[in-house]
């Protein structure tokens, strides 16, 4: 077998806390040199991820192996990483010098040869003449630094950065994102840098990994991500996008929006739904002429600096983001163009929302963890394990949690232009999914309803032996 | 005036406080330093403080207090130190349980529990004196050596211990390196609260010892009871002993500067 040319490699890690995963079946190779951005919200498990290849957390199962070394059992203080810790966690008891040296100390380096790096990490970090300076005395930004060479000091072969610079404000942050990319060149190690910042992940990395619930969503450079993300969530969670229900025609030929556009995705099938992904700045936008695509009227215009950002509706009712060095007043009539190369297609994770259930009687079935009404289908009985299908547009959302079935909270709320599209999860952990035209915020407790005729139940054949 | 006005002013709501402070903490210590300085006739003199420097007795059970309380505050911190960390440390199991066994003495009043330390030793037949009043001691004053270090310990940021631990530090060194020197605050306080308390106890020695180990606290009792030019020598002597105290307090207090991010005091 040859020999991997990969420092950090994750294969097929999960953990649990308490029956939840917090990583679910992760599996990243990491190449040596470089700086590898794992980006999601908060509780994706990019910290936990983080924490077991640092060494404080274990893995439930699977394994981490660094420079093909299995190190998933063995303590932190054994592993060639070092980490810059969120909120810094300098000594307070001990002042820079004695910070920055803490790990050579232990390493029982000479006493020279302490002062001599210690000297050029601080060089580095830019913080020569710091040395006896109590950390408490130090600004956020200072801090940080401080942290970062006292890590760098000992020369780890991976560097890791758990949302280094969350704490610091705007300015300070671009000037450390800056530092950090040089600090990187000038080191040559590798970097894996959790953050929750997008614009962060897209100006720093080679390679971004995105992940949600565990789950890595997406492996790419920040172009890729940003241009061909694969699913809806990485789309609308890297940068503003548009993200619009289409039916691709055939190769090359995509619907939405009510009407057809050239695009240059193949291999999709004929008539099949997928995801549209237009990104505002893709969107020309002009007085209405012969070249418009699309006619709309805008509704709103922001000025956001370098562009507009103006909210428009198209005449067929889809609301679009666009932006523009070019702005055009409220209720301006205005055309749209779209080229081909910037319609972003993406498959359906799912088209309608489909779970396993058994029926109780001939017009009840059990799924969801609870019993529902439905209407009697032929040749399904009691006892009948089926297949329980439900339309994203036929599950009615109450107010009033008491009124549903069963309840949840919304977790997850995507614009598709001219509806909702939310995930409901319910009290039991089940996901499922709404289109609907009310607006409801992340977190919200709602009830959960199906009209009866709505259940639609597919019966299961057993094949018994 | 008007009451709600009075009443809304926050620094009025301390006026209680400092009249509860002015009748019990200044003009009692007043009184002290004033009953130190004169002699049975009611006229200044320095006579009380001469006669501590000339008669042996009283300078040698202070020193011997001294010696008592240095004894007892040291096997405080080896006990409670390693008591308090397993309490603090979530990775051990059943902390809580230890932490209610540990506080549980607290409950019972400090003479009641020496009386029936003493009982105990009555029991075991363990023949009364220093030993047991060391003993005695140790076991009174242990969870105000505990609780203060239990809470600079619970309350450490735990990104220190992993920081530690990143750098290539083992458990032993993370402990000494670490844990230690940054739960130092809440030893302050043990000390501050095990050290000085010692010294003046009277009834606990009186107790344990069957009378025959006296500590200052029992000789400054003494003269107090018996009253008269005696009670100017106790005045002195209890004077001598609050200096003393708190020039040691504040001779720790320059290191003990972080103490306001931990311990008790």
């Amino acid at each position: 077998m040859q020999k991997s040319d990969y420092i950090i490699e994750v294969d097929h890690v999960s953990k649990q806390f308490d029956g939840k995963f917090a990583l679910d079946d992760v599996t990243l190779s990491i190449k040596k040199g470089e700086f590898v951005t794992i980006l999601g919200p908060s509780g994706c498990g990019k910290t936990t991820l983080l924490r077991c290849i640092a060494g404080f957390q274990v893995p439930t199962s699977g394994a981490i192996r660094i420079n093909g070394e299995d190190i998933t059992r063995i303590p932190p203080h054994e592993r060639p990483v070092n980490t810059v810790f969120q909120k810094y966690a300098l000594f307070p008891h001990l002042n820079v010098f004695d910070n920055v040296a803490f790990g050579l100390k232990l390493k029982k380096v000479a006493k020279g040869e302490i002062e001599r790096r210690v000297k050029s990490a601080l060089k580095m970090v830019g913080m020569t003449d710091y040395e006896y300076r109590n950390v408490d005395t130090l600004s956020g930004g200072q801090q940080q630094r401080i942290a970062i060479a006292r890590a760098i000091i000992n020369r780890p072969q991976v560097l890791l950065l758990d949302e280094p610079l969350a704490a610091l404000d705007l300015k300070m942050r671009k000037d450390m994102q800056m530092e950090l990319r040089d600090m990187h060149r000038e080191l040559g190690i590798t970097f894996v840098y959790v953050t929750h910042d997008q614009e962060e992940a897209l100006t720093l990395s080679d390679t971004i990994v995105v992940m949600r619930e565990g789950v890595i969503q997406q492996i790419g450079t920040p172009t890729d991500i940003y241009n061909e993300p694969v699913n809806p969530f990485v789309a609308d969670f890297i940068g503003d996008s548009n993200i619009l229900n289409g039916t691709m025609i055939h190769d090359r030929r995509v619907r939405f929006a009510g009407h057809d556009f050239d695009c240059v995705d193949e291999g999709f099938g004929d008539n099949m739904p997928v995801d549209v992904v237009l990104r505002p700045e893709d969107l020309y936008i002009f007085e209405p002429n012969d070249s418009a695509q699309m006619l709309a009227t805008v509704r709103s215009c922001i000025f956001k600096g370098v562009h507009y950002e103006m909210i428009v509706i198209t005449d067929e009712g889809y609301e679009l983001v666009v932006q523009d060095y070019h702005g055009f007043d409220p209720e301006q009539r205005v055309g749209l163009l779209i080229r081909p190369e910037d319609i972003q297609v993406m498959r359906k994770e799912r088209t309608e929302n489909i779970f396993e259930g058994e029926m109780t009687d001939d017009t009840h079935v059990r799924f969801l963890q609870t019993e529902w009404e439905c209407n009697s289908h032929e040749g399904i009985h009691a006892g009948d394990k089926v297949e329980v299908h439900v339309s994203f547009d036929d599950i009615v959302l109450e107010d009033d949690e008491n009124d549903g079935i069963q309840t949840g909270d919304v977790h997850f709320i995507l614009y598709k232009g001219d509806h909702y599209h939310l995930t409901i999860r319910t009290d039991d952990g089940d996901d499922l999914y709404v289109n609907t035209n009310d607006v409801w915020d992340d977190g919200d407790w709602v009830g959960i309803n199906i009209p009866a005729d709505k259940i639609v139940l597919q019966k299961i054949s057993t094949h018994n032996a | 005036m008007n009451i709600s006005r009075f009443m809304g002013r926050r620094a009025n709501w301390t006026i209680p406080y400092v009249i509860f402070m002015a009748f019990f903490v200044v003009l009692p210590l007043l009184l002290v330093v004033y009953y130190a300085f004169i002699d049975a006739n009611g006229n200044f003199s320095l006579a009380n403080f001469g006669k501590f420097f000339q008669q042996p007795e009283s300078l040698k059970t202070f020193i011997y207090s001294i010696g008592i309380a240095m004894v007892t505050t040291f096997f405080c911190i080896l006990i409670g130190y390693p008591a308090a960390y397993f309490m603090a440390r979530a990775e051990f199991s059943t902390p809580k349980l230890m932490a209610v066994l540990f506080i549980l003495p607290m409950w019972v009043n400090i003479l009641l529990r020496t009386m029936s330390t003493v009982a105990l030793f009555d029991f075991i037949k363990v023949p009364l004196g220093e030993g047991a009043l060391i003993f005695g001691l140790i076991y009174d004053f242990l969870p105000f050596m505990i609780y203060p270090i239990y809470n600079t310990i619970q309350k450490m940021d735990q990104s220190y211990i992993e920081a530690a631990q990143d750098l290539g530090a083992t458990r032993w060194e993370v402990f000494c390196k670490v844990t230690v020197p940054i739960s130092m605050p809440g030893v302050y306080s043990g000390i501050a609260m095990v050290f000085m308390p010692t010294i003046s106890t009277f009834a606990i020695s009186e107790l344990l010892t069957n009378n025959k180990i006296r500590l200052f606290g029992s000789i400054i009792q003494e003269h107090v009871q018996i009253g008269g030019a005696q009670l100017n020598y106790g005045a002195a002597l209890s004077l001598i002993m609050l200096i003393i105290i708190g020039l040691t307090s504040f001779f720790g207090g320059e290191e003990n500067e972080v103490s306001k991010d931990g311990g008790l005091i």
